[in-house]
């Protein structure tokens, strides 16, 4: 896993899923700024996943390679369906479900990079 | 599309009904999926270690996507359903959260309710909660005679 990469998205994640949440909380629907950021989102967490791809193909890979290629798949697929998700929601709610979403994603990316530590050489 | 299907197809507490009900069953779809895949791998892979632990996260997930269901297409029956998953989901995380911290033999490996759910930042513990707070919310009113 990349480590400056990983730690970005998680930066932009939590801003992101406080951005949202406060706009949950202020009863707004999600506004194209808000779906546009986060498509930009899914792009840089597509990003990291194929920069994870490409790792497993030359050097190590993590002794549990099915389980990470499981979290890989869930990573990439995230944030595009609470967009799709949100999209279907034009309320308040639907900026809860990408705020949601936006505090998971932190913990799938900790959970590739816990999962990348151990190599078992 | 849950919008363009016809209203009267679905009971009126259906969770798919409501903003924050989607979003409650967003979360619950998300730990429905976790745990039963987790549970797979395990199950797959190295069952032999911990069988205890991978058959108790094997029906955790079953219990997620039970109660997941059960919210989704409310009525009778789906109430049925969603207060059997929530209240088998509080009892699993006290009863697997007490055991894991006082039994770590029987335990060894980590499952969705260990540490009443501290793996997955207490969220374990919260949802049941949440359901059976959806669940009494939107029970069913009795015909009322006042006013």
């Amino acid at each position: 896993m990349n480590g400056p990469l990983s730690a970005a998205t998680i930066a932009v994640a939590l801003l992101l899923a406080a951005w949202f949440l406060l706009r949950a909380a202020l009863n707004r629907a999600p506004s194209r700024f808000d779906l546009l950021s986060t498509l930009a989102f899914s792009a840089l967490v597509a990003v990291l996943v194929i920069v994870a791809v490409i790792g497993l193909f030359d050097g190590t890979r993590p002794t549990e390679t099915a389980t990470f290629c499981g979290y890989l798949i869930t990573t990439i697929a995230f944030a595009p369906v609470a967009f799709y998700l949100a999209r279907l929601e034009p309320t308040r709610w639907g900026n809860l479900i990408l705020g949601v979403a936006c505090l998971v994603l932190p913990v799938l990316v900790l959970r590739l990079q816990q999962i990348a530590s151990v190599t078992g050489a | 599309m849950p919008d363009s299907a016809p209203a009267k197809s679905r009971p009126t507490d259906a969770a798919l009904h409501t903003g924050l009900g989607r979003v409650l069953l967003f979360v619950y779809g998300v730990f429905a999926l976790s745990a039963s895949a987790r549970a797979g791998v395990q199950i797959a892979t190295h069952f032999s270690e911990a069988p205890t632990a991978y058959l108790l996260s094997a029906v955790a997930g079953l219990v997620y996507i039970a109660a997941t269901v059960g919210l989704a297409i409310g009525g009778a029956r789906g109430r049925r359903i969603a207060l059997t998953g929530c209240s088998i989901e509080l009892a699993g995380v006290l009863i697997v959260g007490t055991l894991s911290l006082a039994d770590k033999v029987a335990f060894p490996d980590a499952t969705v309710w260990s540490g009443y759910g501290s793996g997955y930042g207490y969220v374990p513990l919260v949802l049941p909660f949440i359901g059976l707070w959806w669940i009494w919310r939107h029970r069913p009113q009795p015909p009322s005679t006042t006013g």
